[in-house]
């Protein structure tokens, strides 16, 4: 490259103007760095697991957890701190106030236990013992080795189970519902399912005995048990070797506790898989109705108005879409696509209610006007030239327009649907009408014919987002996995503009750009 | 034999084509760019085999006569015209005249080259491969045979699949030439070809001009009257949309039977 030929440009408006500009561009930045910072940090530091604090109080009592926030506390020269402590079933909350003035030592001792759990949230004390179902007691030093090793047991039953399921009994499940099913499927759900329970019998039955620093007992069922940690315990290296585990668990398991806990798998792929079908449905539609406006139509004052509709169509508020596909894709196309072809199942519907082809189509139509204005745009900006260049050569006009403008047009086609993308992926309001769940841990891709299933209603991380704020009891609880939820949101959507954007790029690179 | 029937006042000497039939035949043709004249009153015959160029002052026409002539006017809807044009005897705008098949026999290239955004070969390949679907091999014979033609097979062969808009300017006009002879025209129309390159590469366009005539019924427009005058056999001198004068080059260039033409020629000259 010729680097040294690169002529210095002259800094067009030097002065008060450069500085604003350039300092409003600043501005953006930062607020785009401070919106990932804040999401990658909260998001991302909730799968650390920081150590646990043994706070003792003036009068004695203690309280183990890790620190949240500090505020000042009300009229007095004083500040408090918020330390979540877990023990839903113990204290009645997981959240603990405490005045800084009030704390004697805090210490870090490694034989706290943090447990997840399945219900009632976060566990965090005192492992005493394990007892086995056979009577066996494991206390002491040897309780929490026990522990590991009859945990690793329990997950591993615990997967098979979880794949007896997936593949044997739900396919056959969703035969009977759809009334399809012979005497031996029946024969064979019994037998899979006499087999899940026996393997859930089979499942150690162990009792842990904890106990909260403040001294209270309780006795665990293990297989409540999800994850157990001694955070105090583990060095740098295994921490981040847990936090890893966290994220990966995160991005590849389905929701637990009301979509306050687990991971969100089932979302990401709800979402990719629901914005990329709205741009294969979105594509071919914006680009035959640009083609049309832009090469076909007689350029007159019918058109003119028609293009400033579609303009304008690009601003009606998402919901409007939702309540149009509400209307008219489930009600009226799925109702009687129902009647016509799904009768049997009625009155439980099929595709009169919501799912992933209507949230699809929705959306489509949503960001149609913004692929129809961007594939124009495209055409516009193909020089005369080339046309006439075709026609020359004895092109019909459809043939020129297959051959030399839509290809040329492709770039703008692409801008089209990364626009279409960006905004599509992070809608949820029409959403929510059409075919949104707040659980679905089916993806709508699998192995069973017809392997897409465009009737079955699907989750969203966006939905999820929402759905773990305002519905779930425990918002603050709730709110390191939102962080998350939003940051992974973000990068789905970047990844998306992302394969697009180098899809346009290589496109264009092959031939060079326009020439002007 | 003079087969100039039609003698309109303001052109000049009766043409001999004693020697060669005519290409094609414009007769009384008139068009109109919605209630704006672009050209009136035009009758001229393009000789076979010949370099016909036509001259005049920006705006007089010539390229609208040029684009009339494969009926390129038909895309605006805003045109309308009068009279006829004839190709080898056919009315050009004859109902069982198609136009993909007119624009194939009568072929013609632009000011600005506007090669496609594909490969050399590519574009080359482009007419042909409008014309249904044909062997490979017999696509690679006509594609080297037009780059031959167009005298850029030498400078392109090492590099068929590279992008056409990688070449320099006089490269991809003579590119575009070479697509345009690839679907056999009969008449090659030529738009100031040349005014977009630089002198050598304008040179070489004209040296492939003078070539092609051998099979090929060539029409020029151009502002450069050393060009016309190099290239041409015939040259009509057009103004304000009417054939002002028309005869064999050295003729019209030596001795011009107008004023107007005389006061054109020799203010371009200079
Ligand atoms: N598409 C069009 N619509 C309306 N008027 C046009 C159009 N094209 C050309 N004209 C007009 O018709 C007249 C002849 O134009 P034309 O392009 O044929 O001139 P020209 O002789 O080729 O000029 P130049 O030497 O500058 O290329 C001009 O007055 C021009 O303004
Ligand atoms: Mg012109």
């Amino acid at each position: 490259m010729h680097h040294w030929q690169r002529s210095k440009r002259k800094s067009a408006g030097e002065g008060p103007w450069a500085w604003l500009a350039a300092g409003s561009v600043a501005t953006s930045l930062a607020l785009l760095a401070l919106l990932l910072g804040l999401l990658a940090v909260r998001g991302l530091g909730h799968f650390w697991p920081a150590d646990v604090a043994l706070v003792t109080l003036d009068d004695g009592r203690q309280l183990a957890g890790r620190a949240v926030k500090e505020a000042p506390l009300p009229g007095r020269e004083a500040r408090e701190r918020l330390y979540r402590d877990g023990n839903r079933d113990v204290d009645g909350d997981i959240w603990e106030w405490v005045a800084l003035e009030r704390i004697q030592d805090i210490a870090h001792p490694e034989d706290l236990v943090v447990l997840e759990r399945r219900r009632w949230g976060e566990f965090i004390g005192r492992l005493v013992a394990i007892e086995t179902a056979s009577g066996e007691r494991f206390s002491g030093d040897a309780a929490w080795p026990a522990l590991k090793e009859r945990l690793a047991v329990v997950e591993d039953g615990r997967r098979q189970i979880a794949q007896l399921r997936e593949e044997t009994i739900q396919p056959l499940v969703r035969r009977v519902e759809a009334g399809q099913a012979s005497a031996e499927d029946r024969a064979a759900l019994a037998s899979a399912q006499s087999q899940v329970n026996a393997r859930q019998a089979a499942l150690p039955d162990d009792t842990l005995v904890l106990e909260s620093v403040g001294g209270r007992s309780l006795r665990q069922p293990l297989t409540d048990v999800v994850r157990a940690l001694q955070p105090n315990a583990m060095g740098p290296v295994d921490k981040l070797a847990t936090w890893g585990q966290g994220v990966w668990r995160f991005l590849s398991e389905g929701p637990r506790a009301a979509n306050t806990a687990g991971g969100v798998w089932p979302a990401i792929f709800g979402t990719v898989l629901m914005v990329v079908l709205m741009s294969i449905f979105v594509m071919p539609f914006g680009v035959l109705a640009a083609v049309y406006l832009n090469e076909v139509a007689h350029q007159g004052r019918l058109i003119r108005w028609v293009r400033i509709g579609v303009r304008n169509l690009a601003g009606v508020p998402s919901i409007v879409y939702g309540v149009f596909g509400l209307g008219v894709f489930v009600y009226g196309i799925g109702g009687h696509l129902d009647d016509w072809f799904f009768a049997s199942r009625l009155p439980s519907p099929t595709f009169g209610t919501g799912g992933l082809l209507w949230a699809s189509l929705t959306l489509a139509l949503l960001t149609l006007p913004v692929v129809i204005v961007a594939t124009e745009e495209g055409l516009a900006r193909i020089p005369e030239s080339q046309r006439e260049g075709a026609l020359a050569l004895g092109a019909t006009r459809t043939e020129m327009l297959w051959r030399v403008v839509l290809p040329m047009a492709m770039p703008a086609m692409l801008t089209g649907v990364i626009l279409a993308v960006a905004r599509a992926a992070g809608e949820v309001a029409p959403l929510m009408l059409v075919g949104v769940a707040k659980m679905a841990p089916q993806v709508p891709l699998d192995g069973e014919f017809p392997f897409l299933h465009l009737d079955r209603k699907f989750m969203h991380l966006g939905y999820h987002i929402f759905d773990a704020a305002f519905r779930s009891g425990d918002v603050q609880a709730a709110m390191p996995l939102i962080y998350a939820t939003a940051l992974l949101l973000v990068v789905v959507i970047l990844v998306l503009n992302l394969t697009a954007i180098f899809l346009r790029h290589y496109l264009r690179g092959r031939h060079g750009t326009l020439p002007h | 034999m003079t087969v100039m029937q039609h003698t309109p006042s303001t052109s000049g000497a009766l043409i001999d084509f004693s020697a060669h039939a005519s290409s094609l035949e414009v007769r009384d043709f008139a068009l109109r760019y919605g209630d704006k004249p672009a050209l009136s009153n035009l009758t001229l015959r393009v000789p076979r085999h010949r370099v016909t160029a036509f001259i005049g002052p920006s705006g007089c026409g010539k390229s609208t006569l040029l684009r009339a002539l494969n009926r390129l006017h038909d895309l605006n809807e805003s045109v309308s015209r009068e009279g006829s044009i004839h190709l080898e005897g056919q009315d050009i705008h004859a109902p069982e005249m198609m136009v993909a098949e007119l624009r194939r026999r009568v072929g013609m290239v632009f000011q600005v080259p506007n090669p496609f955004p594909m490969s050399i070969y590519d574009n080359v390949a482009f007419g042909l491969r409008l014309q249904g679907r044909m062997p490979k091999r017999r696509v690679d014979d006509v594609v080297e045979w037009a780059l031959r033609s167009a005298a850029l097979w030498d400078e392109v062969k090492d590099r068929l699949r590279a992008s056409a808009w990688s070449l320099s300017g006089g490269q991809q006009q003579r590119l575009v030439i070479a697509r345009t002879l690839a679907v056999g025209p009969e008449v090659l129309l030529l738009d100031e070809p040349a005014s977009a390159l630089d002198p050598i590469s304008s040179l070489k366009v004209e040296e492939l001009i003078r070539n092609l005539k051998s099979t090929l019924t060539l029409v020029l427009v151009t502002h450069n009257m050393q060009q016309a005058a190099r290239v041409s056999d015939y040259t009509a001198f057009l103004q304000d949309g009417e054939l002002v004068e028309y005869g064999p080059t050295d003729t019209l260039f030596t001795n011009p039977r107008l004023a107007r033409t005389e006061n054109y020629i020799t203010g371009r000259m200079a």
